[in-house]
């Protein structure tokens, strides 16, 4: 087992590495000059110098990048122009939000979408499944701010269950920290439970077909028993691959959530930055989520030899 | 649909092709295709014939006439000066602009954007596909920098790219196709790749024809149907992140209407006057909801293997 993490380990450097580049080369590849451009079109000649300084780009791009590889690989993502502080601090100060937004709304996702897919796969063809795959359509559609709006009219503001917008950390209770989640993790939720949903019901229905579970009805086991052990157990390797795949969506999906519902947390600290043009803070906010992303996904690598035995890298 | 082989090939609801007939009858038997085909033919018309519909100047400001709510009617000079009486639809902004119109003319905008977001990344994404497909040495290189872009989530990277090049249209459709590439890289070299086996190509390559013979006869017809699966997709994507960019604040310069920029200007007010962010909402969601459920169609009647190529 240990080997196993190992070798999906070292798997993922090459990975990092060229997130790494593209994120270092995207500015240097950015037409005109780099200095200038991140200075803004109102800086003067000794502001785009200091910016210049700063970021060594006097020097050879190799050494600009060994440089900058290097203070990465310290955890130095540089200091931020725009909020005048070490970037990882500004990360540091914003990733809670964050992570409890993501946290609670993969909790849900998990908790409507798989069943739902069991469901749908069960009664075929049936109006049920049909209601599971329209859903699954439309919360592909709806774009996640017009349907944030669309729940904080008539949650918060029509019927006052909970409060319009704002963040409270688990510090200040756990009641009103859920409250203020709620809403933000339902709407980040819904176009991850369509994604989710369409995957188990499709791979239930697959396993649905097999041999082992005409063995296993033949033998006279409840239908309960044969979909949430035998169907679902032997569907889990394409559903958890799908969550992994989804938590890229998420991401996306957490920046505009955060500015609907006004959390300070990292999505808005990347959308501030894109305005501030605070480049730095982008880059340190690209590298933070990539690493997030390629991190859950080698997880549930690992978790695959859980679910299936069969498998072995 | 006796037997199911792949996970998203089960979602072909429908089943068509048993029919015969012409590639587009099976098309249009399925519901996705004439539904999604249907609502775009709509909005087609919409955009190119905006100002025909009854839209008065979308950037007419009217400070006598903010925040007016749907349905409200008033008199207006028209371009001769004759006084004319303009229904406001969809009520009116902050600053007194007509919705309905500013909501019509943003269809323009998402079109734009959608469109040429799709051919694009398709176009871009199928050259290096092929080459990546094709010649071996460059596969490894190419492919480890397209997982690098792909580890970066799709929206930031646009964000990024955009606060690099400045705001404007042209920056904006570049910005949403960079991230697309790559998925296109790796669907075009999939087909390659299995392509290359074929005795066909085989025999193509023993009698001496050229390489890029090869790729143009051979190789480029069988990526044209999962290509066309993926364009749509892509383009529904793409309006999708737009309206998000500008919704931000950080797309397209806020003196062009588009349905992002509609909704991130009724923000402030959203409390009162939700109806400015509701009507552009629902035309979005709408535009997105025909091009994915054109792209399901599309997938399942065109090219029912895609799905099991890209799933894994």
């Amino acid at each position: 087992m240990l080997a196993v993490i190992g070798k999906r380990l070292i798997a993922t450097i090459p990975v990092m590495v060229m997130v790494a580049v593209v994120v270092f080369m995207m500015l240097r590849l950015t037409p005109g000059d780099p200095a200038a451009v991140i200075a803004g079109p109102n800086a003067n000649s000794a502001q785009i110098e200091e910016i210049r300084e700063q970021l060594d780009l006097n020097r050879p791009l190799w050494e600009q990048f060994a440089i900058w590889a290097g203070n990465l690989f310290r955890g130095d993502l540089g200091e931020s122009f725009f909020f005048k502080a070490e970037v990882t601090d500004l990360i540091g100060q914003r990733i809670g939000p964050t992570l409890a937004l993501a946290t609670t709304t993969i909790i849900l996702t998990v908790l409507l979408a798989v069943p739902m897919g069991i469901i749908a796969a069960y009664r075929r063809g049936t109006w049920v499944d049909r209601l599971v795959m329209g859903f699954s359509v439309l919360g592909f559609s709806v774009p996640v701010f017009v349907l944030g709006y669309l729940l904080i009219y008539i949650f918060a503001i029509q019927l006052g269950l909970v409060p319009v917008q704002g963040y409270a950390p688990l510090a200040d209770g756990f009641w009103p920290f859920l409250q203020r989640l709620i809403l933000p993790s339902l709407t980040l939720s819904v176009i991850y439970v369509a994604f989710i949903a369409r995957i188990t019901r499709a791979s239930v229905m697959e396993i649905l077909e097999e041999d082992y579970i005409r063995t296993a009805r033949a033998k006279g086991q409840t239908e309960r028993r044969i979909l949430f052990f035998h169907a679902l157990r032997n569907a889990a390797v394409p559903i958890v691959t799908a969550i992994g795949i989804g938590i890229g969506l998420l991401i996306g999906s957490v920046v505009v959530t955060e500015s609907v519902f006004n959390i300070p947390g990292l999505g808005r600290l990347t959308v501030d930055a894109v305005l501030g043009r605070d480049y730095p803070t982008i880059q340190g906010v690209i590298l933070v989520f990539s690493f997030a992303y390629v991190m859950i996904n080698l997880l549930i690598d690992i978790a695959y030899t859980l679910f299936d035995p069969r498998i072995r890298y | 649909m006796s037997t199911v082989s792949s996970p998203i090939q089960a979602d072909a609801a429908t089943p068509t092709g048993s029919t015969g007939g012409s590639v587009l009858g099976t098309l249009l038997a399925n519901g996705g295709v004439r539904f999604g085909g249907i609502v775009l033919f709509i909005l087609f018309m919409i955009a190119l014939a905006a100002p025909l519909l009854g839209t008065i100047d979308p950037a007419l400001l009217d400070p006598t006439y903010r925040n007016k709510l749907p349905l409200e009617a008033r008199p207006i000079l028209n371009d001769a000066g004759e006084e004319v009486t303009v229904t406001h639809w969809m009520g009116t902004d902050t600053l007194g602009r007509d919705l309905y119109s500013r909501v019509i003319y943003g269809t323009r905008v998402s079109l734009i954007v959608g469109f040429s977001v799709a051919a694009l990344a398709i176009g871009i994404g199928l050259v290096i596909g092929l080459i990546s497909g094709y010649i071996r040495l460059l596969d490894t290189v190419i492919m480890r920098v397209m997982d690098g872009i792909m580890a970066i989530p799709a929206i930031l990277l646009a964000l990024s790219l955009v606060a690099l090049w400045g705001a404007g249209l042209v920056t904006v459709i570049l910005a949403i196709a960079v991230p697309e590439i790559p998925r296109v890289v790796r669907l075009v070299r999939a087909v390659v790749l299995s392509v290359r086996e074929e005795p066909y190509v085989e025999a193509a390559i023993s009698i001496g024809t050229p390489t890029p013979k090869i790729l143009y006869r051979h190789i480029l017809p069988n990526t044209i149907a999962p290509l066309i699966v993926q364009a749509t997709y892509t383009c529904g994507f793409a309006i999708l992140v737009e309206a998000i960019l500008s919704f931000l604040g950080v797309g397209i310069p806020t003196d062009i209407p588009t349905w992002g920029n509609i909704m991130a200007e009724g923000r402030l007010l959203f409390r009162v006057y939700p109806h400015a962010i509701l009507f552009p909402g629902i035309f979005l969601a709408l535009a997105v909801l025909a091009i994915n459920m054109l792209g399901d169609g599309l997938r399942d009647t065109l090219d029912p293997r895609f799905a099991k190529r890209t799933s894994t």
